[in-house]
């Protein structure tokens, strides 16, 4: 009776494994590597319907921060990556992992801070004098700390400031290494500053005492990519159904998909896949 | 915040609007616990048994490794499991990296010395009580095996879900494996995670209400078997 026992259930492992198969077998997909901010903002919810209508093809988003997603593609586990910072991107496709880069879209970054403002810098149009303000008074501020595309952002604002992180860093600076919404969690329940990407910030839903405190310079522009990941270094990369995504995100059709994308009324994401300098 | 921590509605609107979609998460989480525990159970059940019964050189050991494996740290054997599927890694051709199975694998990997540990233990009790009965009957100790599983079939139900509670309530290992790609490798806990990281904590801790009353529910069903079992076959 034991051995009946065992039987069985060795076959409904079985029978589970095989259904799990039979459901994979009949998708056509690719895998796309991207940033939380494209998946948390709901952009790719509103967007990959259409693409799949169209083509039949399934698209399976990995939502990491910039650098994990380029490196889950330099493992060969991705088909595409759709990221948001260029010096990383251009490193990717210089080091033969990508076959070529195109832009797709722009957002903005924002810094949230709370309402309290310790550091006086609500309302002001000058990122780089804010985060000087930031750095003077030691008000707290959050970083994502993580390599993500936001991080570097924030980086290269600190470095424009002319403020050297190792040498001032203290308890006001904290790094906490985690996704854009779990760093407004993290600066929401600390009344501490951060830099959001416009699109989870509009989407956040916590945002508790935070608002907007510096939004609207040139500088807190954020620029998206696309690259196919190089079937020449991963034969297992799917080029053309990966390829077709590309080019749906860069024909007028999927430009203006993006450019409808809307929450509460607001454009998150401004379509510039013909500025061939983005 | 100013809303309650767990607002009933949006419980019950998880469970009736968008219906398809939750039940997919809810089915794709029992799916992969399930299959994994009684994967863990196949192996573990018969291989704490033989740990507690057959006597061979560096046994000790082994067994301070399997009890020390119960803390394995769910992220460390997600790395691990994520290193080998990767297509760079050494597995990399089965092509398992962000799918239910490698989420399965992880998951198995985490239960079976939770099953190995506590089954050593459990035979390892009884076999003082048999020793004398069975060896009268001529039964050696690896004969004895399956009699003392079966008749310890209880208390190994208790293993069981032990192992059930890790596999269902873990979060670190199947991310970083499975991707939490919506529809796909999304489950209950990973969800928790990402609607968390969205900031929408009420939908988040309703998510969390719902695992639990379904954890309630199986370890339930399993306390009611095995008291019905034990009444039936004269031990309580």
């Amino acid at each position: 009776m034991l051995r009946r026992t065992f039987v069985t259930a060795a076959a409904s492992v079985l029978v589970a494994i095989g259904m799990l198969s039979a459901a994979e077998a009949q998708d056509r997909f690719i895998t796309v590597a991207s940033t939380t901010s494209t998946q948390d903002s709901g952009l790719f919810d509103a967007l990959l319907p259409a693409f799949t209508a169209k083509t039949g093809i399934t698209v399976k988003v990995i939502a990491q921060g910039t650098g994990q997603a380029l490196d889950t593609a330099r493992r060969g586990d991705a088909d595409v990556v759709f990221v948001h910072a260029k010096s990383q991107e251009l490193k990717f496709l210089e080091d033969g992992f990508g076959v070529k880069r195109y832009p797709v879209m722009y957002n903005d970054f924002v810094v949230v801070g709370p309402k309290s403002d310790p550091a006086g810098i609500a309302g002001g149009k000058d990122v780089v004098a804010a985060f000087k303000m930031i750095a003077d008074k030691k008000a707290p501020f959050v970083s994502r700390g993580d390599k993500s595309g936001t991080n570097s952002a924030e980086l290269k604002l600190w470095k424009a400031a002319d403020i050297d992180l190792p040498a001032v860093r203290g308890e006001w600076y904290r790094e906490i290494g985690q996704g854009m919404g779990a760093t407004l969690n993290t600066a929401n329940a600390m009344a501490a500053y951060t830099l959001s990407d416009r699109g989870t910030w509009i989407a956040f839903a916590n945002k508790g005492d935070l608002g907007i405190v510096v939004e609207g310079d040139k500088k807190l522009f954020n620029q998206y990519g696309v690259m196919l990941v190089n079937p020449a270094k991963f034969s297992t990369v799917k080029a053309d159904d990966g390829q077709a995504f590309i080019d749906w995100l860069v024909s007028p059709e999927g430009q203006s998909a993006i450019a409808a994308y809307r929450i509460d009324g607001q454009q998150l994401f401004f379509p510039n896949a013909n500025d061939p300098k983005a | 915040m100013q809303q309650d921590a767990v607002p009933i509605s949006s419980i019950l609107s998880l469970l009736t609007g968008d219906g398809g979609n939750f039940l997919g998460i809810i089915f794709l989480s029992l799916q992969v616990t399930i299959t994994a525990v009684t994967c863990a159970g196949l192996v573990g059940l018969p291989l704490g048994a033989g740990l507690a019964l057959v006597r061979f050189p560096g046994r000790t050991v082994i067994i301070v490794l399997v009890n020390t494996m119960m803390g394995f740290p769910p992220v460390v054997a997600g790395l691990a499991i994520f290193l080998l599927l990767s297509r760079s890694g050494p597995l990399g051709e089965l092509g398992l990296l962000f799918t239910p199975k490698a989420m399965m694998i992880a998951q198995f990997v985490l239960v079976l010395p939770i099953i190995v540990a506590l089954t050593r233990q459990t035979i390892e009790d009884l076999w003082t009580e048999y020793q004398d009965h069975m060896t009268s009957l001529g039964a050696g100790r690896l004969r004895s095996i399956p009699t003392l599983l079966w008749d310890a079939r209880f208390s190994l139900v208790t293993t069981l879900l032990a192992g059930l509670g890790r596999a269902s309530a873990e979060v670190g290992a199947i991310l970083i494996v499975g991707g939490n790609i919506a529809g796909f490798t999304r489950t209950m806990t990973t969800s928790i995670a990402l609607e968390t990281s969205k900031g929408d904590l009420p939908l988040a801790m309703a998510l969390g209400v719902v695992l639990m009353s379904l954890t309630l529910v199986i370890n339930s069903l399993a306390f009611g078997i095995s008291r019905v079992g034990a009444r039936f076959s004269g031990k309580s």
